[in-house]
């Protein structure tokens, strides 16, 4: 009841405010839209309407957003090259000079996590841009075609999903060599399995839909169905899973340089950064704990904002 | 009829899938840039104690003839000898993965007994700072790399405050003390009446298992939110609360019981997910489990107890879905 | 099935010291057990030792190869000889108390003690000796080579090796080597003289006891192997019959994997010992009182390989400048204080012959005029496969970061430890960081491992580093043969001398550093000492309180 009292009332204001300014908003909101862009740019603003109400999404996505401007421009923010090392100035405490203190072989922590976050989420996008479309393509087509194809992708689908997550992930990268590439390749291995149930589970509600057997009747390819019609609108819960996936994929790669298996030094990447300090825990706390906080806030980042994309995408969830 | 039928159809592709797990492990094994015969004989070996022993692990034969008789034997519940611990699997399974699982089923007793009540809690005050509260404070344990968590947690527990033990599963003089029955050290200081055993245990699983819930809290709070807000507006707690019931008894007489069967599988796949995750935890906790076991193992290719660890992993996580699916399909009534 | 009746049943290998035993034993665990979680001090009668132990593979003396087993089997069995406490590099008797070498070299005959009881209660003979050298020849695992290599082999050796009467060890070589080379792979693990009969009452289809003696012992040190859960925990308990006394009845030590952890339980009062610490750890607990630390340098070296098949690496030039080009006082100074230090030679520091002079400095100017003079004046480029763990991970950088300022661009390959043997092993690596750890405290280890190559072919008998490496150099290799028969000891440390000279000049390998094991002893306890090989590390003196 709060919800929809808060949700009114800031409707009317804003309207009694400035009519002519509202103009576009209107359009938007507009009960009968005259054209098909105009609903959809409708559907969209009142998503985010939605979403911008929701403090803890904002806070997520003004996180993320500072986040990749602050790897966008590392070059300029940066204090030092995160590579140069100076051996007698190991393990030194914050200070002007280096603002976060510096690492077991000299370097400047501060810059080396602003580098270290493009490794970071440069890996995480990579795996996302990999296992999403791969897991809806299995997914889709499972559901879509039915049958032996249904069973035998969903088998192996199982397959992936009971297999402990980590240790996959752990015993392909063992089996190629640890490294960036080969840890995005494992975790996106160990990673794609529930897209595929997500978008197999879509497609069997919407497969039935009259619309779906509407379009059947006007000759349109299996093909083209499924990607005109069934991909879409797996889109939304799509982007929910992605993003709430962010943080458990920025999480598995930092496990996976925990263990000793994840991007190699001297690359700055989060997780491999703790995994070689974290000797220093007790008595230079700063040095593990400096890409943990950056982990964190990254994580926590994407956890808020699909959490809250959720609630506006995902309303069964709510 | 067809209810049982389809559970029945899930059943049966659980030794398929097992198979597929075998098989995949296996090929990953195979493929490991390590020797495994390094891990038994070392870095100074000579060669003919090198050829030996690939003879007598049959390293030698043919890829397919070593998978045949893996499942071969495999079928007759011989899981092959650990290189490692020089242990047939299955007996070093029993000894390590009773750790394992009494660490996750204290995990998610703790993740319970405080992720429903915030859960519910956030759903009855929902869109409140309280709501937010708990949403960040959930949010929050699921951000966090397990291992800063754990690191951090014995750093404050253990060495600061003194209030924990350290790492293990037991304390150095109690070490050996209780017999071992079941393997599981709780249980077996309470069959022999070892109350100053039992405390111990208890005491050292108080960190590892709670830096385990917290991790696993979100989901739980979360789906627990989601679902009460579903019962909430339901009819009959409408009706219920148009009788003037209390707030309280509303939510839990009438609400809850409708979301326990809901949050029946949540709490299985939770705890699947535990099994498998207690990895990390167990590796800064130097928790004897079969997380740790496995990661060993694999670092050495010690494949006979990959293989064997992740088949017993593998088959619990499958085993909690058929459960989770069975209980979603028999007692929800909402489930045609 | 009959075949390992009781070893592996937990329940069964369980202490021998029951909880009333143990409470008996000292009124101090009582006050203990009432204090809150975290122990001010660990029980009495028991040392408690935090180590990394995930090495262990077998305690059988015959296949130990690993530093954590050796060590425990330093304590549990005893040799005919031993190092001398006095002067490690210096033979003395341990279970032979004397002993004559014939002129020509080749007859050895040992009086041995009669008071070395087993914790069966029966004293050694000369029969449990033989028996016990027979078994590594006729097993031939890993270790069996430092026996073998004298010519023993599974059909001669009963007849070589045998008990003349109940004190006397009769041993005959089939070829002369050097006494001092023969004593010294006898004073290792595999010259642990195991109690024959309990050993081949536990033997599983011939396999004289090794199945058995895996998680089992049965020798006549101080010490018995009573549990051992991999990765988990090592305890041993007093060997009861033994004349040697022990300052703790009991000894456990448990598998801390992270160096925090470590250093908690030491401030905690959780453990006695701990021997995994970083360099800053040790330097922070050296600073706080009450504790001590001990250390021992190690016969163990980090050295850079480099392939020999890269034409760049055939050129001595390029070796000597990649010498020339590395900082390595910054590596040690900073990256492994107290825990490595610099050595150039193959022999680290400690053993007989080892040279330790350091001829071998940053001097970017002559690196890089000797690049220039082999033909390779804007450098060149290169893969270095390197393990991840700690230190290794650091050295490699710092490598990486020295080499490239002489125009080396290396480019970091990390994996496994495992990972980074099993591709040198098989020779297709082109540079690799690794640790060498000498068998046995002789020379000839090393000298071998390091310069000896007859045959470079896949074929090859004798496949150690210089073979991996592709480093065939008939005059180094002659050397270490002659070496190793050259029957005057004085004579023969120079040689050695001379090899590792020619060796600083030609070998493809930068030797960095030489081990230095170090333990922190928490506050009133004493009597631990590491000794320059994990076998010669004693539990018996430690002290508490």
């Amino acid at each position: 009841m709060r919800r929809i009292g808060y949700w009114t009332r800031g409707y009317g204001e804003r309207d009694a405010a400035s009519v002519t300014r509202t103009t576009w908003q209107a359009w938007l909101l507009t009960d009968a839209p005259a054209s098909r862009g105009q609903a959809a740019w409708g559907r969209r603003y009142r998503l985010w309407r939605d979403f911008s109400r929701n403090p803890l999404a904002m806070a997520g996505l003004i996180l993320i957003v500072l986040l990749v401007l602050a790897v966008a421009f590392a070059p300029l923010l940066a204090l030092q090259d995160p590579a140069a090392q100076n051996l007698p100035q190991r393990l030194a405490k914050p200070s002007a000079a280096h603002w976060l203190g510096t690492d077991e072989l000299g370097r400047d922590v501060f810059s080396r996590v602003l580098f270290g976050g493009r490794v970071t989420l440069g890996m995480v996008v990579a795996i996302v841009l990999l296992v999403a479309p791969f897991g809806l393509a299995v997914g889709c087509v499972a559901g879509y075609a039915g049958g032996m194809a249904d069973r035998v992708l969903m088998r192996v689908t199982d397959v992936f999903l009971a297999f402990p997550r980590l240790i996959l992930a752990l015993a392909f990268v063992a089996a190629i060599r640890p490294g960036i590439p080969s840890t995005i390749l494992a975790i996106a291995l160990t990673a794609w399995p529930p897209y595929a149930r997500l978008a197999r589970a879509e497609t069997l509600t919407i497969r039935g839909a009259d619309f779906i057997a509407a379009v059947r009747l006007t000759g349109a390819s299996a093909t083209r169905i499924v990607l005109r019609h069934i991909v879409p609108l797996c889109i939304g819960s799509l982007i929910v899973r992605v993003t709430l996936d962010m943080s458990s994929i920025i999480l598995t790669a930092a496990a996976l340089g925990f263990l000793g298996m994840g991007a190699q030094p001297p690359s700055p990447e989060w997780g491999a950064m703790i995994a070689t300090a974290r000797r220093f825990i007790l008595e230079q706390w700063w040095v593990p704990l400096v890409p943990g906080l950056a982990i964190f806030v990254a994580s926590l980042g994407f956890n808020l904002l699909g959490d809250g994309l959720r609630d506006v995408l995902d309303p069964k969830q709510r | 009829m067809s209810r049982l039928r389809t559970f029945a159809a899930a059943a049966s592709s659980v030794p398929i899938t097992l198979f597929g797990l075998v098989l995949v492990t296996f090929l990953i094994g195979r493929v490991m840039p390590i020797d495994p015969i390094i891990a038994i004989v070392g870095d100074h070996a000579q060669n003919d104690v090198v050829e030996a022993a690939r003879l007598q692990l049959g390293l030698d034969r043919p890829l397919a003839v070593q998978f045949w008789l893996y499942v071969k034997l495999l079928m007759q519940g011989d899981l092959g000898r650990s290189v490692m611990t020089s242990n047939p699997v299955t007996r070093d399974i029993a000894q390590y993965f009773p750790a394992t699982i009494e660490l996750a089923t204290v995990a998610i007793l703790i993740a319970v007994a405080i992720g429903i009540p915030l859960g519910v809690l956030a759903a009855v005050r929902r869109g409140s700072w309280v709501d937010h509260g708990v949403r960040v404070f959930c949010l929050a344990g699921h951000s966090i790399p397990i291992f800063l968590l754990a690191l951090i947690g014995l750093l404050v527990f253990y060495a600061t405050l003194g209030w924990t033990p350290g790492t293990g599963r037991s304390d150095v003089g109690l070490e050996g003390m209780v017999p071992d029955v079941t393997g599981f050290l709780t249980i077996d200081a309470l069959l022999a009446r070892d109350w100053e055993s039992l405390r111990d245990a208890c005491a050292h699983l108080v960190l590892p298992a709670g830096v385990l819930a917290y991790f696993s809290m979100a989901y739980i709070a979360r789906m627990t939110r989601a679902f009460m807000l579903d019962a909430l507006s339901g009819e009959f707690v409408i009706t219920a609360r148009a009788k003037g019931l209390s707030a309280a008894r509303v939510i839990w007489r009438h609400a809850f019981p409708n979301i326990a069967v809901r949050l029946v599988t949540v709490l299985a796949l939770t705890y699947a997910g535990l099994l498998e995750g207690a990895v990390v935890t167990e590796t800064v906790f130097g928790w004897p489990g079969l997380g740790q076991y496995l990661t060993i193992s694999l670092l050495n290719a010690d494949m006979n107890a990959v293989l064997g660890a992740t088949l017993v992993i593998g088959l619990s996580y499958l085993l909690l879905n058929l459960l989770a699916d069975a209980a979603y399909r028999l007692l929800d009534p909402r489930v045609r | 099935m009959m075949t390992r009746p009781m070893l592996t049943s937990p329940m069964l290998t369980r202490p021998v010291l029951t909880r009333r035993a143990m409470l008996a034993a000292s009124a101090a665990i009582v006050t203990a057990a009432e204090a809150p979680f975290a122990r001010a001090a660990t029980p009495a009668g028991v040392a408690v030792m935090a180590k990394q132990i995930d090495d262990v593979i077998s305690f059988d003396p015959a296949e130990s190869y690993e530093f954590t087993n050796n060590e425990v089997d330093g304590n549990v069995y005893r040799r005919l000889v031993g190092p001398n406490p006095k002067d490690n590099t210096r033979i003395a008797g341990d279970l032979a108390e004397k002993w004559e070498i014939s002129a020509d070299g080749k007859e050895f005959t040992f009086h041995l003690v009669k008071d070395a009881y087993f914790p069966s209660g029966k004293a050694m003979t000369a029969e449990d000796a033989a028996f016990s050298l027979h078994r590594v020849v006729m097993l031939n695992k890993t270790p069996g080579f430092i026996l073998t290599q004298f010519g023993f082999t599974k059909d001669n050796v009963e007849k070589l090796i045998r008990a003349t009467d109940a004190a006397t060890l009769q041993m005959s070589l089939p070829i002369a080597q050097a006494p001092t080379f023969v004593l010294s792979c006898l004073s290792a693990n595999v010259g642990s003289v195991v109690e024959k009969a309990t050993v081949l009452a536990n033997q599983v289809n011939g396999d004289l006891g090794n199945a058995w003696l895996k998680n089992h012992s049965a020798g006549n040190g101080p010490y018995q192997l009573t549990q051992w859960v991999a990765s988990d925990h090592i305890t041993i308990d007093a060997n009861p019959k033994s004349n040697i006394p022990v300052g703790n009845k009991r000894v456990t030590i448990r598998h801390i994997a992270d160096p925090s952890a470590q250093l908690l339980m030491l401030q905690k009062g959780d453990a006695d010992i701990v021997r995994d610490l970083t360099p800053d750890q040790i330097k922070s607990v050296k600073a706080s009182d009450g504790t001590s630390v001990t250390s021992s340098g190690q016969g163990s070296s980090v050295y850079v390989a480099m392939n020999m098949a890269l034409p760049q690496f055939q050129k001595r030039q390029v070796l000597q400048a990649m010498k020339w080009a590395i900082d390595y006082d910054a590596i040690a100074t900073n990256i492994t204080p107290n825990t490595y230090v610099v050595s150039q030679s193959f022999l680290p520091s400690g053993l007989p012959g080892a040279l330790t002079d350091k001829p071998f400095k940053k001097d970017v100017a002559r690196a890089k005029a000797l690049l220039a003079e082999a033909g390779y004046p804007n450098g060149f480029s290169v893969k270095m496969d390197t393990s991840s763990a700690s230190p290794y991970g650091d050295i490699a950088q710092a490598v990486q970061a020295d080499l490239a300022a002489i125009g080396i661009n290396v480019e970091l390959i990390s994996g496994e430890q495992k990972q980074v043997i099993t591709k040198m092993r098989a020779r297709t690596h082109e540079m690799a960081i690794l640790y060498w750890g000498t068998d046995y405290f002789d020379p000839n280890s090393n000298a071998q491992a390091f310069c000896a190559n007859p045959d470079d072919s896949d074929a090859s008998k004798l496949r150690i580093l210089a073979w991996r490496n592709h480093f065939k150099d008939d005059q180094l290799t002659a050397m270490v043969e002659d070496a190793a028969k050259e029957l005057d000891g004085e004579k023969r440390i120079g040689m050695y001398q001379n090899i590792q000279k020619i060796a600083r000049e030609r070998a493809p390998f930068i030797i960095l550093l030489q081990k230095i094991s170090t333990a922190v002893l928490a506050k009133g306890v004493s009597g631990f000492v590491i000794g320059p090989l994990p076998d010669y590390t004693k539990y018996a003196d430690i002290k508490k309180g």
